[in-house]
Parts: C-alpha cells; sequence; structure tokens
C-alpha cells in the first residue's frame, strides 16, 4: 500500500472543513486563512501526484481500492489518468483563487469556507472516484454545499434559482442513478473499469437487451439526462444562468470553474465508454444539441444586459464546444484518428481553459458589481478603463482568452475542437463558426461598454482599481491564461497518451 | 331412576350454604344487629353474606361428580365450574355494594342478593325441564327486586318494572316453549329429550318449541332484538344490582342456555356453517347473536351515560357469546366458559368503579368520570384494566375470550360459511366497540377534572375488590390455561 | 443472544417502576426510563453483535408452551432482520426519551405508556408465534391512545383516535385472516412456520383471500396509499417522542408484519396481489411526495414523507426477490432514524421553541442564525431523507431500486421519480423553514431558548446511526440477507414477476 495521495487530496478539504468546524471561536481572519492552507493542499498534492504521474501510460494510476459495501459489490475505488489530472490541477487553481475572491465577504466567513471546503473536496472526488457509488456520492454531495453557498451568500433571487439548480440536477441524477441500478442487477457491478472493459467486448449491451423491452434505452437516456442536466446540454441549461448569476462572486468562479466540467467529464468517463454503440445512435440528434447550445449560449449571451448572466451564457456556449467534439466523434461510424484525436484533445483542453477563462471572467464581473454596489448591467458602466487599468488590462485578457485569441489559451482548444469536428462532421463545425462570432460579439461590446467611452453611471464615481488580494486573485489566473496559450504541449503531454488509446479503440470495428 | 338423597343433599350444599347464609344475614339483623348503628349493620350484612359465599364457593368445589338424583341435576365440569364462578363473581358484586353508597335495608338486599345467587347456582347444575325452570325463576325474581330495590329512586322503581314485566313474559315464553316439549317427547329430562327428538323427524311443532324457547333466552341474555329492558335496567338499578345482573346472572345464563340446547335440542341444532342452512335452532341463534352484535356496538356509539353504554355493551357480548354456544358442540365449552367469566369479571369491576365514584357525586354521565386520573389514579388503573379487557386487548382476558371463542367457531366452516361471515362482523364490529371503549378511558385518563372535584378516597374493601378483579382479569389473561384446563 | 427476550422484560418493568416514581420524582422517572431504554438497547446491540445466524430460519431464544389447549406457545425468535429492528427500536427509543426531557406533566405516566409501548414493539419484533405476535402488536397500539390524546398537540384527540382506529381496525383484518388460515387448514398451532405448513394446502382462492386480509391488515399500519390517512394526522397530533416513535418504529411494526407473516404464509396470495400491491406503492410514494410538496404545516410535510418513504418498503416487499427486500428492512430502519431525527428537530426544537408550525411564520424567522444547532441537524437529516449518498437512506433506496429492477422496472422507474419529488418537497422545507429572511425593517428577534443536552445527545445518536449506516451499510446488509436466504422466506422470494 503505498501513500495514497488521491485519498489525501480529496480529504484534506474535508478535513480543513471539519477543523473549521470544531472551532468556533475562530476569528474572520483566522478561519479564511485555514480554509486558504487546506485550499492550497489540492495544488500541492497534485503537484505531487503531477511528479509521480508517468506521462506516457495511458491506464490509472496511484489506484487505491478498498471494500466498501460487499453486499452491493461496491469498491472504494481511486485512480488517477491524465483527463483526472488536469481536472484535479484546474480544481487546484480555481478553489483557492475563489476562496480568494470572497474574502472581503463579512457574513459568518467561517461557515463560507467550510462548505467552500466541502464544495472542494466533493468535486475532487468526482474526478477521482473509479466506481459508481463513491462517484455518485461525491456528485451528490457536492451539490449540498453549492446549494448553501448560493442560498446564504447569493442576490435577491437566489432562493428560487438555488432551488432550480440542485432540483434539476437531482432530478438529473436520480434518474442516473436509476440507469445504473438497472446496470448493476445486468452485470452486478459498479466498477467504472469493469464495466468498461465489458462493454467494450460487447457483454454490456448483450445483457442489457436481456432487460427487454425499451429498457436498454431508458438506462442510456437516464445517465444521459444525469449528466447532460449537469453541463448543462441544451436545453437542460435553464438553471445555469439565473444560479451563476444569483451565485457570489467566488461561488460562480468554483461553480463554472469547476463544477461545470463535472457534467463533461461524465460524459467522457462514463457515457461514451460505457454506451459506444448508445451513443452512435443519439449522436446524431445529440449533435443538434450541442450546436443548439453552441449558438443558442453565444446569443443569448448577446441579448442579454446583466452581465454576469452574459458570462453564464457564454459558459453554456463554451461547454458545448467539448460536447460538441465528442458527439462528432461518436456521429460518424470511422472516424478519422488524426481529427478524432484533435477533437478529444481539444475538448479536454478546452474543459482546462474554459475554467480559468470564465472564472477570472466572473471575477470581473464580481470587481465591477461590488465596486458599484451590486449593479452589473451592461449600461451601468463606462470608462472604467480610465480610473482602473489595471482592472481593465486584466479584464481584457480574459476576454480575449475568452473569446480565442490566438497565443492566449482559449484558442488552442477551441482551434483544436473545430479542427477535428470539421473533419467529422463538417456542417456542425460550420454552424458552430457562428457561434464564435456572436462570443466574439458580446465580449467585445462587454469590453467597449464598459471600459472604453465617456465614464458613465457607477464608472463615474470613485472607482478603486484593484485591491492587493484581487490582484493576487486575477494574477495567477491571467499568468496561466499566457502560459498555456504559449505552451499547451504542457497539458497535451499528460493527455496524449490517453487520447490515442481511446482513437485506437475507436480505430477497431 | 334411582333417588339417592344423600348425594341430592351434598350436591346441593352450595345452595344450603347460601341460603342458610341469608338466613343468618336476615336473622342477625333483626336481632343481635338490631340496636347497632346503621353503618355497623351494613357492614356486618355483607361481612356475613360474603362469608357464606367463600363457604358456598368451598363446598361447591368439593361436592360428588357426575349424575345426581337421577339425572335430574348434573355435575360436570362445566357445572363446578360455573357455580365456581357464579359465586365468584356474587362475591365481587357484594363487594361492589360494599363500595357504593349505603343502601337501606342492607340485610334484605344482601339475603336477596344470596337467594339470586343460589338459584344461579341452581341454573349452573339442572338438566331437567321442570328444575331448570324452577332455578331460573328463583334467580329471576330475586334479581326483579335487587333491580328495584333502591325504592327512593323512580328510575330504581322504573328498572324493577321494565325487568320484571319483560322476565315475566320471558318465562311465559320459556314455559310455553318447555310444556310444549314435554308434549312432543313426554319427557323432561334433557338426555331423554335428545333421544326421542333423534328419533323423530322435526314437526313444525316443534320448531314453535324452539323458538318460544330462544326468544325467552333471548330475553334473558338481552339478546337483540329482546334487550330492550337491558339500558334502562343497568341505569336505574342499584349500582351493585346492576353489577351482580350483567355478571354472575349473564355467566349463570349462559351456561344454562349451554346445556339446554346442547344436552336437550342436539338433535334439532341445524347447521349454520355453510350454505344452504340446516334448519335448526343454530341457524336462530346466529341470527340473533349477528343483530345483537350490530345493535350492541352501534347502540353504544350513541350513548352519552356511561352504564347504558356497559348496557349496549353488554348486549354486543351477548351476540359474541351466543356464537360461542354454536361452536360448543363440536369445539367444547372452555372458550365460551371463559369468555363468559372473564367478560364478567370486567364488567362487575367497572361498576364497582362506578360504584366507588358515585359516592362523591353522581356517575351517570361518561363526562362524570372526567379527571378520574386527579381524583383516584387508583380507580383509574382498574378501570383502565376492565374497559380494555371489554375491548378486547390482550393480553387481558377479553382479548383471549373473544379470540378463542371465534377460533373455535371459525373452525365450524371457516370465512365460507354464515357463521364465518359472523366472525368476521364480529372482529370488525371490535374496532367500532374500542371507540366507545376509548371515550370513556379518555374522560378517565384525559380529560382534566372540573373545578372543585375532590379527590375520591377508596375505602379497602372497595380496594381489595377491584384488585382482586383487576388481578385475575391480567392472571387469566397471561394464562388462559388456568381455566382451559379444566376442561 | 439469549438476552433478547429481557428488550422486552425490561421496557414493561421500566414502564411500571416509570409509573411508580413518577409521582414522586420526575426526574427519577426520567431516569428510569432513559436506563430502561439503554439497557434494551445495549442488550440489543449486544445481540447483534454477537449474532450467528443459523441457515434454517430464526435462531429461537424462548419456546414454552403457553396456551396448549390452542397449541399457542410463548416462542420467541430472532434472525437478522428482526435484530435489525429491535436495534432500530431501542435507538428510538432512547432517543424519544432524549427528546421527552422536558415532560413536566404527569411524567411518570408518559415514560409508561411509552415504555409499554416499545417493549410491545420488542414483542413483535421477536415473536414466532402468529398469536404472541399479534399480541404484542396490539398492546402497542393502546399505548399510543394515551401518548396522542395526553401529551399531543394539534386536534390531538381526533388525531389519536383516528390513529388507533385505523390501526386496530388493520389489526381486525389480520386476526380475521389469521384465524381463518388457522381454522381452515386445522393446524394445531400458531406457530408461523406451523401455519406456513398447512398454508401449502389451500386452494388459490383461500391463499389469495388470506393473503388479502391479513397483508391489508398490516399495510395500513405501515401506511400504505390510500390508508395511510392516520399517518399524518397521528404524526401531526402526537408529542414529539411518540411521533418519532409512530414514524420511526411503528409504521416499521406493519411492514415487519407483511414481510414476516403475510407475505411466507401465503405465498400464491401474494403473487397474485404482488401487481396491485406494487401499483398502490408507487402511488403512494408518488402522492404522498406531492401532497408534502404543498404543505403548509411543517409537521405535516414529515407527516407525509413518512407515508412516501414507507412507500419504498412496500415496493421492496412487493418486488420479491432478496435484493429488494433486503433493500426494504433497511429502508426501514433507515427511515426509522431519520424520520425520528425529522420530527425531533421539528416537534421539540423548533415547536416548543417557536410554538407554531406553519412555515409561512417560521419563515420570517431567520432560525439558521437563532438555533443553528436545529438548522444543521435539519439540513443533515434533510439530505439523508432525500436519499443523498453517505446517509442510511441512500444504499436502502439504490438496493430497492435495483431489485425493483429486476422485478418490474416502470415500478423502478417511477421509484426514481419519487426520489426526485422528495428531494423537491424536503429542500423547499429546509429553505422555507430554516433559512427564510427576516422581513426587512422588522424588530430583532428575541434569542430563543438554547438547545438543551439531552437534545444534542439524542440527535448525535440518530445522525450517527444515520451516517454510519450510510458509510458502512453491510453492517445492517450482513445481518439481513442471511436471514432471507432461511427456506422460510425461500417460497415468497423467488422473485417472482410482475
Amino acid at each position: 500500500m503505498s501513500f495514497p495521495v488521491l485519498s489525501l487530496l480529496i480529504f484534506m478539504p474535508w478535513v480543513g472543513a471539519f477543523v473549521l468546524l470544531v472551532s468556533p471561536g475562530l476569528g474572520p481572519r483566522a478561519a479564511r486563512l485555514l480554509a486558504l492552507t487546506f485550499s492550497l493542499s489540492t495544488l500541492l498534492l497534485a503537484g505531487v501526484a503531477l511528479c509521480g504521474f508517468d506521462p506516457s501510460a495511458a491506464g490509472y494510476q496511484f489506484p487505491e481500492s478498498h471494500d466498501w459495501i460487499t453486499s452491493l459489490s461496491v469498491r472504494f475505488r481511486l485512480g488517477l489518468d491524465g483527463l483526472s489530472l488536469i481536472l484535479v490541477l484546474l480544481t487546484g487553481v480555481v478553489a483557492p483563487l475563489s476562496l480568494l475572491a470572497s474574502w472581503s465577504q463579512a457574513n459568518n466567513p467561517r461557515l463560507l469556507c467550510i462548505l467552500f471546503l466541502l464544495l472542494q473536496g466533493a468535486a475532487l472526488g468526482v474526478f477521482l472516484a473509479l466506481d459508481f457509488v463513491p462517484w455518485f456520492l461525491f456528485w451528490e454531495l457536492s451539490l449540498v454545499p453549492a446549494y448553501f453557498l448560493i442560498r446564504l451568500w447569493g442576490g435577491a433571487g437566489a432562493t428560487r434559482s438555488a432551488y432550480q439548480f440542485v432540483i434539476y440536477t437531482i432530478g438529473g441524477s436520480a434518474f442516473m442513478l436509476l440507469g445504473f441500478a438497472g446496470i448493476s442487477l445486468a452485470v452486478g457491478t459498479f466498477d467504472f473499469g469493469e464495466l468498461t472493459a465489458l462493454a467494450a467486448n460487447g457483454t454490456l449491451a448483450v445483457k442489457l437487451t436481456a432487460l427487454g423491452g425499451i429498457w436498454p434505452t431508458a438506462i442510456f437516456l437516464g445517465v444521459l439526462l444525469g449528466l447532460a442536466v449537469k453541463v448543462p446540454l441544451f436545453p437542460f441549461h435553464t438553471w445555469l444562468p439565473a444560479a451563476y448569476a444569483e451565485a457570489p462572486t467566488g461561488v460562480s468562479m468554483f461553480l463554472t470553474g469547476v463544477m461545470s466540467k463535472m457534467g463533461v467529464y461524465g460524459f467522457l468517463r462514463i457515457l461514451w465508454p460505457l454506451f459506444p454503440s448508445a451513443l452512435h445512435t443519439f449522436a446524431p440528434a445529440l449533435l443538434w444539441l450541442a450546436v443548439g447550445g453552441v449558438i443558442f449560449g453565444a446569443f443569448a449571451a448577446m441579448r442579454q444586459t446583466d452581465l454576469k448572466r452574459m458570462v453564464a451564457y457564454s459558459s453554456v456556449n463554451h461547454l458545448s464546444y467539448c460536447l460538441l467534439a465528442l458527439f462528432a466523434i461518436c456521429a460518424i461510424s470511422r472516424p478519422g484518428p488524426d481529427a478524432a484525436a484533435a477533437a478529444l484533445t481539444g475538448a479536454i483542453l478546452q474543459m482546462f481553459n474554459h475554467g480559468i477563462s470564465a472564472a477570472a471572467l466572473f471575477f470581473c464581473v464580481g470587481v465591477l458589481e461590488v465596486r458599484s454596489g451590486g449593479l452589473r448591467g451592461i449600461g451601468d458602466f463606462g470608462g472604467v478603463r480610465t480610473v482602473a487599468p489595471l482592472f481593465a488590462g486584466l479584464c481584457g485578457i480574459s476576454m480575449f482568452s475568452s473569446l480565442g485569441l490566438p497565443g492566449l489559451n482559449g484558442f488552442v482548444g477551441e482551434f483544436l475542437v473545430f479542427r477535428g469536428v470539421f473533419g467529422l462532421v463538417p456542417w456542425a463545425a460550420a454552424i458552430s463558426t457562428l457561434g464564435l462570432f456572436a462570443t466574439a460579439f458580446f465580449l467585445l461590446t462587454f469590453w467597449q461598454r464598459v471600459f472604453h467611452g465617456p465614464r458613465i453611471g457607477a464608472g463615474k464615481g470613485p472607482f478603486a482599481d484593484l485591491s492587493a488580494i484581487e490582484v493576487a486573485t486575477l494574477l495567477p489566473l491571467v499568468g496561466l491564461m499566457f502560459l498555456f496559450g504559449l505552451f499547451p504541449q504542457l497539458l497535451t503531454v499528460l493527455i496524449n497518451p490517453l487520447v490515442n488509446t481511446w482513437v485506437s479503440h475507436l480505430a477497431m470495428p | 331412576m334411582s333417588l339417592d338423597y344423600r348425594t341430592l343433599f351434598e350436591a346441593l350444599r352450595p345452595e344450603g350454604a347460601l341460603i342458610i347464609g341469608a338466613l343468618a344475614v336476615l336473622g342477625f339483623d333483626l336481632s343481635i344487629l338490631r340496636r347497632l348503628s346503621e353503618s355497623l349493620r351494613y357492614r356486618a350484612s355483607l361481612a356475613v353474606g360474603a362469608a357464606a359465599v367463600v363457604v358456598a364457593g368451598c363446598l361447591a368445589c368439593c361436592g360428588p361428580y357426575g349424575p345426581v338424583f337421577g339425572g335430574v341435576l348434573i355435575l360436570d365440569r362445566l357445572a363446578v365450574a360455573t357455580r365456581i364462578g357464579v359465586l365468584s363473581l356474587t362475591l365481587i358484586a357484594l363487594g361492589t355494594v360494599a363500595s357504593g353508597q349505603k343502601l337501606r335495608h342492607s340485610a334484605e338486599y344482601v339475603a336477596i342478593m344470596l337467594f339470586a345467587a343460589s338459584g344461579l347456582t341452581l341454573m349452573a347444575a339442572t338438566q331437567q325441564l321442570l328444575v331448570a325452570f324452577l332455578a331460573l325463576e328463583l334467580a329471576s325474581l330475586s334479581l326483579y327486586i335487587l333491580a328495584g330495590f333502591d325504592k327512593a329512586r323512580p328510575e330504581a322503581a322504573e328498572a324493577g318494572l321494565k325487568y320484571f314485566l319483560f322476565g315475566g313474559m320471558a318465562a311465559a315464553f320459556l314455559l310455553f316453549g318447555f310444556s310444549l316439549i314435554y308434549g312432543l317427547t313426554g319427557s323432561v329430562d334433557l338426555p331423554e329429550i335428545a333421544a326421542r327428538l333423534a328419533a323423530h323427524a322435526p314437526g313444525p311443532l316443534l320448531m314453535v318449541a324452539l323458538i318460544m324457547v330462544l326468544v325467552a333466552f333471548g330475553f334473558k341474555a338481552a339478546a337483540a332484538p329482546f334487550h330492550l329492558w337491558a339500558p334502562d335496567v343497568y341505569e336505574g338499578a342499584a349500582t351493585g344490582s346492576a353489577s351482580f345482573i350483567a355478571s354472575a346472572s349473564k355467566l349463570a345464563g349462559i351456561t344454562f342456555f349451554t346445556r339446554i340446547l346442547w344436552t336437550g335440542f342436539y338433535p334439532v341444532s341445524g347447521d349454520a356453517s355453510s350454505l344452504p342452512l340446516a334448519p335448526g335452532w343454530v341457524p336462530a341463534l346466529a341470527a340473533v347473536a349477528g343483530f345483537s352484535m350490530l345493535v350492541g356496538n352501534f347502540g353504544a356509539l350513541a350513548q352519552t351515560n356511561i352504564r347504558r353504554l356497559l348496557a349496549y355493551s353488554a348486549i354486543s357480548h351477548s351476540g359474541a357469546l351466543l356464537l360461542g354456544v354454536i361452536a360448543v358442540g363440536d369445539f367444547g365449552v372452555g372458550p365460551l366458559f371463559y369468555y363468559a367469566f372473564t367478560y364478567g369479571i370486567a364488567v362487575a369491576g367497572a361498576f364497582t368503579v362506578i360504584s366507588v365514584v358515585e359516592k362523591s357525586g353522581p356517575c351517570q354521565k361518561i363526562t362524570d368520570l372526567g379527571g378520574l386520573f386527579q381524583r383516584a389514579p387508583f380507580l383509574t388503573g382498574c378501570l383502565a384494566i376492565f374497559t380494555l379487557s371489554l375491548a378486547g386487548i390482550p393480553p387481558l382476558a377479553g382479548f383471549f375470550g373473544k379470540f378463542s371463542v371465534f377460533a373455535s367457531v371459525l373452525r365450524l366452516g371457516g370465512l365460507g360459511g354464515p357463521v364465518g361471515w359472523l366472525v368476521v362482523l364480529a372482529i370488525a364490529l371490535s374496532a367500532v366497540a374500542l371507540y366507545y371503549y376509548l371515550i370513556v378511558l379518555k374522560q378517565a385518563l384525559v380529560t382534566p377534572a372540573a373545578q372543585g372535584a375532590t379527590r375520591i378516597v377508596v375505602a379497602p374493601v372497595a380496594a381489595t375488590t377491584l384488585a382482586l378483579a383487576a388481578v385475575l382479569i391480567v392472571l387469566l389473561g397471561l394464562r388462559p390455561s388456568l381455566i382451559l384446563s379444566l376442561f | 443472544m439469549n438476552a433478547l427476550p429481557c428488550t422486552i422484560y425490561v421496557s414493561f418493568t421500566g414502564a411500571l417502576l416509570a409509573l411508580a416514581v413518577g409521582g414522586r420524582s420526575p426526574t427519577l422517572a426520567r431516569i428510569v426510563a432513559l436506563a430502561s431504554a439503554l439497557t434494551a438497547w445495549g442488550i440489543a446491540l449486544f445481540s447483534a453483535i454477537h449474532f450467528v445466524p443459523d441457515a434454517a430460519g430464526p435462531v429461537t431464544l424462548v419456546d414454552a408452551p403457553w396456551i396448549p389447549q390452542m397449541g399457542i406457545r410463548y416462542h420467541l425468535a430472532a434472525d437478522g432482520i428482526s435484530l435489525t429492528l429491535v436495534v432500530l427500536t431501542g435507538l428510538a427509543a432512547t432517543a424519544g426519551i432524549l427528546f421527552s426531557w422536558n415532560i413536566t406533566e404527569r411524567t411518570g405516566e408518559f415514560f409508561a405508556f411509552f415504555l409499554a409501548l416499545i417493549g410491545g414493539v420488542y414483542g413483535v419484533f421477536l415473536s414466532a408465534d402468529a398469536f404472541l405476535f399479534f399480541v404484542f402488536y396490539e398492546i402497542a397500539i393502546v399505548p399510543k391512545y394515551f401518548l396522542i390524546a395526553i401529551w399531543g398537540s394539534t386536534n390531538r384527540e381526533y388525531g389519536a383516535m383516528k390513529l388507533v382506529l385505523y390501526s386496530f381496525a388493520g389489526s381486525a383484518l389480520v386476526l380475521a385472516g389469521l384465524l381463518w388460515a388457522y381454522a381452515a387448514g386445522g393446524a394445531h398451532s400458531f406457530g408461523v412456520a406451523e401455519l406456513a405448513r398447512v398454508a401449502v394446502g389451500f386452494s388459490h382462492g383461500q391463499q389469495v383471500g388470506m393473503f388479502a386480509l391479513v397483508f391489508l391488515g398490516f399495510a395500513v399500519l405501515a401506511g400504505m396509499f390510500p390508508f395511510h390517512t392516520w399517518a399524518p394526522t397521528g404524526h401531526v397530533a402526537a408529542p414529539t417522542a411518540a411521533s418519532m416513535l409512530l414514524a420511526g418504529v411503528v409504521m416499521k411494526l406493519g411492514a415487519y408484519g407483511c414481510l414476516r407473516v403475510a407475505m411466507p404464509l401465503f405465498p400464491l396470495g401474494f403473487v397474485f396481489w404482488q401487481p396491485m400491491i406494487a401499483w398502490l406503492a408507487v402511488i403512494g410514494i408518488i402522492y404522498a411526495g406531492l401532497v408534502a410538496l404543498v404543505q403548509e404545516d411543517f409537521k405535516f410535510v414529515i407527516g407525509y414523507s413518512s407515508v412516501s418513504h414507507m412507500g419504498f418498503v412496500l415496493l421492496g416487499l412487493a418486488a420479491a426477490n432478496a435484493r429488494a427486500v433486503s433493500g426494504a428492512v433497511l429502508q426501514m430502519f433507515s427511515h426509522g432514524v431519520i424520520a425520528g431525527l425529522l420530527f425531533a428537530v421539528v416537534g421539540r426544537m423548533v415547536y416548543e421553541r417557536t410554538h407554531t408550525r406553519k412555515l409561512a411564520e417560521l419563515r420570517g424567522m431567520a432560525l439558521y442564525q437563532r438555533l443553528p444547532f436545529a438548522a444543521t441537524v435539519f439540513v443533515l437529516a434533510g439530505l439523508a431523507s432525500m436519499g443523498m449518498p453517505g446517509f442510511s437512506g441512500f444504499p436502502a433506496e439504490l438496493t430497492i431500486l435495483i431489485g425493483t429492477w429486476q422485478a418490474a422496472p416502470w415500478a423502478a422507474a417511477l421509484a426514481a421519480v419519487g426520489v426526485l419529488i422528495a428531494a423537491a418537497f424536503t429542500l423547499r422545507v429546509i429553505q422555507v423553514s430554516f433559512f427564510g429572511q427576516a422581513a426587512a425593517g422588522s424588530a430583532p428577534l428575541p434569542p430563543l431558548p438554547p438547545i438543551t443536552l439531552p437534545e444534542k445527545c439524542g440527535a448525535a445518536l440518530l445522525l450517527g446511526a444515520t451516517i454510519l449506516v450510510g458509510l458502512k451499510p453491510d453492517l445492517l446488509l450482513e445481518l439481513i440477507r442471511p436471514a432471507l436466504q432461511a427456506p422460510f422466506f425461500q417460497a415468497v422470494l423467488k422473485g417472482g414477476a410482475l
């Protein structure tokens, strides 16, 4: 039994939450520092994992496996591959920064920190668990702190939007649970690894068919629904703008930076390997939905006057690229290996990049909100650049990263996705480019109306530039945008073997 | 027919003891006790009466066994058990009297109760129509007087008169029925009658005779539709009399009917365990039983008077008991006796509680029991035991009584036949019954006492009586074999 | 193991003792009650830990003739299923007493009735003779009336009467069915095994009729739709500890009776009624959930949620395979703990401090700031009730879902909708009751009395149990599953397809 680095990764934040819970006398500052320390543990341990990570191997590394519920043949299995590692790193970056973004939150900071750490641990669990039951445990548990973070620190409509958020997600999860109950009945295991193997040699499909009737399809649709709501896939996205917009800044950052990746991760880790043929059958329809998400997300964002909702809709758009890539691969029976590899790599990179840039954008909107006393309409600001040049600069970089300017990280992912999809399903790629234009349009409108022109609205009053803590929050994100924009191979090297394995599986009949 | 007077004497020793006791009570009261205070006379009469009952009970235990005096009397297990049962219930009824308000002319009252008891014990053992009728009338006439004894109250007079009129009519029916039977069979001995009936095909005249007898039984047992006297008697009679009428008289009556019907009219019993019905007294009895249970339970729902409620509950229990009579032929008298005896204890206990409460205020309405838990916790506990036993809640005796009776009735033909349906009806109605019993207990246990209600002092005699009854209910409920193994 | 019958005796003795000392010193009555409950629970736990399952069926604890004339024996036996529920009873009783620590009116009597009820429940779970089972079952009915009618709240006399009459009517049906089986088969005893033996000879029609009577009778107590209406009314009217017991344990009596008596005795009858039961279970899950969603009384929400959760138990039983049934038993345990916790928060922690259960009024009270402990407990209990993984509800519902899949996928699908509805009403009540906002500009709210130590202990016990079982469901499943392998259950657990 080697050093259980993955367990530590998951549970360190929870240990932190526990420590905070049992020390009610802690002052706000001490509580925040303690929480930040524990939150940073993820980055540290991810670094440890990265050092020990063998980038050339495609399988799971640092495996851990413990008996858990023997009567349901459930094991507590953890493992790390390139995909997980990238998302763990993303969590390691975004989580402490989100906490930092909430630094000035004066209302019950201890509880805030506890919930944040719980959320962080749950998200890490989702990325590392390799058995459905523990995976689902973390998946569902992440909702609880998220709900309370939105509900207690959110805006005026937080009650309704938090409720909507949880009910939508649980609605999806309930059917996913149902689906897995069926799978477990058919094959008697919850283990993703075993299930993948069974799916690869066709046993899973055969056994599910034995359930008869519409039920094999129903199982697939149940799992799909659970994941689609979480991503969200158009048209299951309606909870997202409300939840992101009502959440406090730090929480929005975490939600968009990390939690929205849980859904895409589920598609790649669960739905695709387990239901290759069903996914193939449904892929044309799903492709339309993904394209719909790309277009609709972008155009809806264009119509928003609330900046936070604008960024939220842009998240719908960006995440749809990831699914677009996946569905494009599934839609055709023998995808070309190059195109498939590009699309997959692009999708994974897009997950990471969107996490960074969307978090940064939410933070920027949060800064505007703080300065204006809660205003975030696009018409409430003007000429901010003149009073806050540093803020304007960093925000601008984040925007350009988000709209995919070459040299910044956003470009790489989107480019690879489009390159792949063009090679696979050209019409989908062609239509989706409309989304690119719309994204550019609304982000530039944002940039122009808020930072340029005469100082109007909230920009007219005293408008302080970024404080030290705010710089500390935003600067690392911007740094990463440059880093991975210029050296995307730092990330691709981690996932190349994985992508190659997947592609080689695709090539097989 | 061998007439052995010595055995007859031995067999009738309990009755003798009772009658001597009654005379002794009267004699003492007229002579020695005359100059003493009212309350001392009262106590002395009760003490002598109780002593006589105890002596009679001891004598009943160790009498001869089998047919006596050429089969005029039969001292089988049922007879012995019923005699002892009747005497125990008489003792409790004396306790009820002792617990309550003092009656004038207590010596006469006690003496009449002893006479009644002797009639009842005789009823338990009789096997001949004439003796049966005499025993019944001995008991009944005493009971009429007991019901109307409290002359000061017009309700008591009404109760006595009503009881007398109905009872007299019932006696007339019974006598008419008996005479027809005698005319048809030429015998007054029950085994003889059975033998003759078995030899002949039943004719319409026999049916008339049977109906006459059953109507009379219905009156005596307060089974619907012949129950109309019961609520008024229970309401108006002195509490001790009501207790005695409801308990001892019922037990003796049930044994009496069982004996006459099963020993005498066995060949014309008919069958109600499956369709089509075979004509006979069993289907008629089943119909009366079902009707009684319906009338009793639904009638009780509407009552606001605790005594009338107990009367309707008695009617419903009569129904269940008559149902039990049906099963005796195949499955023995054990369950029926157990049921009748424990029912008697419970109802006598309940009347004793009423009697104690009455000492410090009226106890007619159910609401008069309000706040009893604050006024007398011990009484409340006893009342809860008696009421729940009447409702048939385990582990109290009332539950096993019903259970064993129903089980034996069901064995006749399962749920498929009419008696099976009656059992289902009875079980369903027990849920209805729980409602009104809980209404009583709600007053006693839940509702707080009215302003100014005083604490009730429970005298030692009352406490002993109640404790005895309660212990019997619990003990017999936990160990039904104590009685069942007698049969 | 052989100490298990003492759970019954200890409880009844405790009841008498509490009654005896209650008049003099309420504190003494409380201590007596707590001591008896703890002793009984300790015995239960000890026996469960040292339990050696017997492949042939329940392990006999006591077997003595009781009423030989009718072949009735005082026969107590235990297997994993009864042990699970006995442990639950001990837990619920202990917690219930802790949450009733503040009862000052007629304290001794309260604990006497409470412990009498508990004793009856222990007896039911340990009985191996149908008559004995029935006796204990009825013993458990009457104390409920007084607990509710004397110490209850809203509409208590009506609620108490309705509850008791429903229970009693249910038990009357059971009695009719059992007597029918006893009489029709010419059985010589009321031993469940003996009845099962003669039941083999019954015609299909007889089995169908007997099963209908017995199952319906028990299902009334289990809160099966449409015979559930006593449950919300009764739960709302009852004092906290009684609500905890009613939802936590007494409803389990019904489900246990269905599993232990109705199903194994009349397998043919069961197969006939199986689809109907499954439908009623599913309708109950969804209907009660939807009703809970629109309730305006805090306690009614919990009351209906109990009905909804018991629907899962019935669904598991209806699916009739070892997996679904083991899930149903686990769900009995889980719901017992969770419902107890929810009622404790609503009835004791909140109602006795705010004197209202109207959600509209609680909304303005900002309770999460004023009662943070209660809020935390309620949130955790609510999560458990929603079937959140990590709490006991999840493995139970998952096991039931898997088992139901096997028997009837459509029922599993509808049950999943029920899970969603449960999440919806639980979340709604959490946010309205505890996390409402005080109206702006209103006067600062006065502080509420702090949560007392017994309340904290009780909550910790129950929370600990639900989390422990949530994380280690094997603890119970390993007890339950071997019990279902007994030949006695095999006749009915062949998993007949719906």
